[in-house]
């Protein structure tokens, strides 16, 4: 163990935070305001994520992290050491054995069960601030319930590219009540978002927000009736693992614009690989593109 | 008959200097009320006081609403005066900037109060999107160019198709003809002037340009220093002004 009280942050702001995300978790969708701190990590690298796992991890959890689906990216590996050295956690990739998850703009394919939380980083957790500057006026908006701003974006979506063409952080309503940004996971994961048995947590650092989804939120993505949503990914399978349900990244692989369509949760890739799906990049089973 | 609006002794302070003060005066449907004076007159305050943009210190903006009936606006709760004001009430800015927004396409501002009252159906919108910019006379071509790329004149147009796309029944205009070159100020004055006609609309014109008023206006208030000195029918105070600054402001107006 090190010198850090658990979890980097002390008890009192923990305590802090953990009031925001119980009031977030009661008012779903809301943006619980709090007093962001300093964290040993530039904004925009999940400072808010961090803050909130270091608010809901105790010593007996498991901990995961994953950037855009992966585990052994930069931002996800140094984090999980953060945690490791900080809070001496146990670790892990898998999915299935976390019980608390950090995400940064995903969410896992394996679908999670009532005793994990979800975590995600948001960089801009207010929707409507690109279409309304003004944060008093937003604050006002949602209060007012007044979301017809949001359904310009999508109009301008439409008329300029014939459909909408907003494919992360694709806006939803919670209840029927709040507009908020799902954080930038692509549309692909926005049906996932409702009727989710885990608990989800979203922290902003540097905006200083925190809103969360209690376990079974109605969760709805907005559209227009002869434009209905659609989740969408890269019409592919998976190079690796063969996969065709999972959402997939678009890799470069040689200067020759050879390129390879694989599964951006690389444990449910590495899972199927292991329970013998093989996919058709894979060394011995290339076929002529 | 039941006035639309009828205002009682609004008055408006800004710290010891007045805004305006003690202005009563009732509007029925169907009719054009122009509000004259010079810069600093309180014609501006009595507007936004009028439109919910500024609580008054002391009146009453008593609104004859669809659903409720004749109901103070200014006591009445924030979320049912903003849905007023956009549904039943529209507001003409001076500067088409302020009220349009000028990072969304023609169509998506028209669209904006439709998608407001709850429109979700986005053929309908843009459909009478392209209907409104035909009504104020802008090309339908142009219905997915930004505010950015039109003429100040049209600009100005595309506002009041904006604000007039969910038929209002009372519409706050401050200066509209302000900025304009005089061929534009006579098209628009004449667009303005057949929308009123035809949609039976009510209307509150702040200007200071007499012309604009002797087009539209049935009636007229004069106000100077943050008072009414005159109101009568449009015709008459411009012809016979009584009152020393009515004759000063009617005197004042070049003649070519």
């Amino acid at each position: 163990m090190t010198d850090y009280n658990f979890a980097y942050l002390d008890e009192q702001t923990k305590r802090m935070i953990r009031r925001a995300i119980l009031k977030g978790l009661a008012i779903p969708g809301y943006q619980v305001p709090f007093a962001s701190r300093e964290m040993p990590m530039p904004y925009g690298w999940g400072t808010g994520g961090v803050q909130v796992s270091a608010a809901v991890l105790t010593p007996e959890d498991t901990f995961k992290v994953i950037d855009q689906g992966a585990d052994d990216t930069t931002n996800a590996v140094s984090i999980r050491s953060f945690f490791e050295r900080t809070a001496g956690v146990e670790t892990t990739t898998d999915t299935s054995a976390a019980s608390v998850i950090q995400t940064r703009h995903r969410i896992p394919e394996e679908p999670l069960k009532e005793d994990q939380i979800l975590v995600y980083q948001v960089p801009i957790p207010e929707p409507l601030r690109f279409l309304e500057p003004r944060e008093s006026e937003t604050r006002k908006m949602h209060s007012l319930e007044e979301y017809g701003l949001m359904h310009v974006k999508l109009y301008e979506d439409i008329s300029r590219h014939g459909h909408i063409a907003t494919s992360y952080a694709y806006p939803v309503k919670v209840e029927g009540r709040y507009v908020m940004d799902p954080s930038p996971i692509p549309k692909f994961d926005n049906p996932k978002l409702g009727d989710m048995a885990a608990i989800q947590l979203f922290g902003a650092g540097r905006e200083q927000r925190i809103y969360a989804l209690p376990p079974y939120t109605q969760v709805v993505s907005l559209d227009f009736e002869d434009h209905p949503f659609e989740a969408s990914k890269a019409d592919q399978v998976c190079g690796l693992c063969g996969a065709e349900d999972s959402y997939l990244d678009e890799v470069i692989i040689d200067d020759a614009g050879g390129r390879l369509f694989c599964c951006s949760d690389t444990d449910y890739c590495l899972g199927r690989r292991n329970a013998g799906h093989q996919g058709s990049s894979l060394p011995g089973n290339e076929v002529a593109a | 008959m039941t006035p639309l609006l009828s205002v009682h002794g609004i008055t408006k302070h800004y710290g010891t200097h007045i805004g305006c003060a003690d202005v009563s005066f009732d509007l029925y449907p169907g009719e054009v009320m122009g509000i004259v004076g010079e810069s600093g007159s309180g014609k501006s305050t009595l507007l936004n006081c009028m439109a919910g943009h500024l609580a008054p210190d002391a009146g009453a903006v008593v609104f004859d609403t669809r659903t409720d009936g004749p109901k103070d606006t200014v006591t009445m709760s924030e979320p049912e005066r903003r849905m007023l004001g956009r549904t039943d009430w529209a507001f003409v800015h001076q500067h088409a900037r302020d009220g349009l927004r000028m990072g969304v396409s023609a169509g998506g501002n028209v669209g904006e109060r439709l998608m407001a009252v709850g429109e979700r159906h986005y053929g309908d919108i843009r459909n009478r999107a392209t209907d409104w910019l035909d009504r104020v006379e802008i090309d339908a071509g142009r219905v997915d160019d930004r505010p950015t790329t039109f003429s100040g004149g049209m600009q100005q147009r595309l506002q009041i198709a904006r604000n007039l796309v969910t038929g209002p029944r009372l519409v706050f205009m401050d200066e509209p003809t302000g900025g304009l070159d005089v061929s534009v100020q006579a098209r628009l004055l004449d667009l303005l002037r057949g929308l009123v006609r035809d949609m039976g609309l009510s209307a509150i014109i702040v200007t200071h340009d007499l012309a604009v008023v002797r087009l539209l206006a049935d009636r007229l208030m004069v106000m100077k220093s943050g008072r009414v000195v005159e109101a009568g029918l449009t015709d008459q105070v411009l012809d016979d002004p009584q009152h020393a600054y009515s004759q000063l402001l009617v005197s004042s107006v070049l003649q070519v």
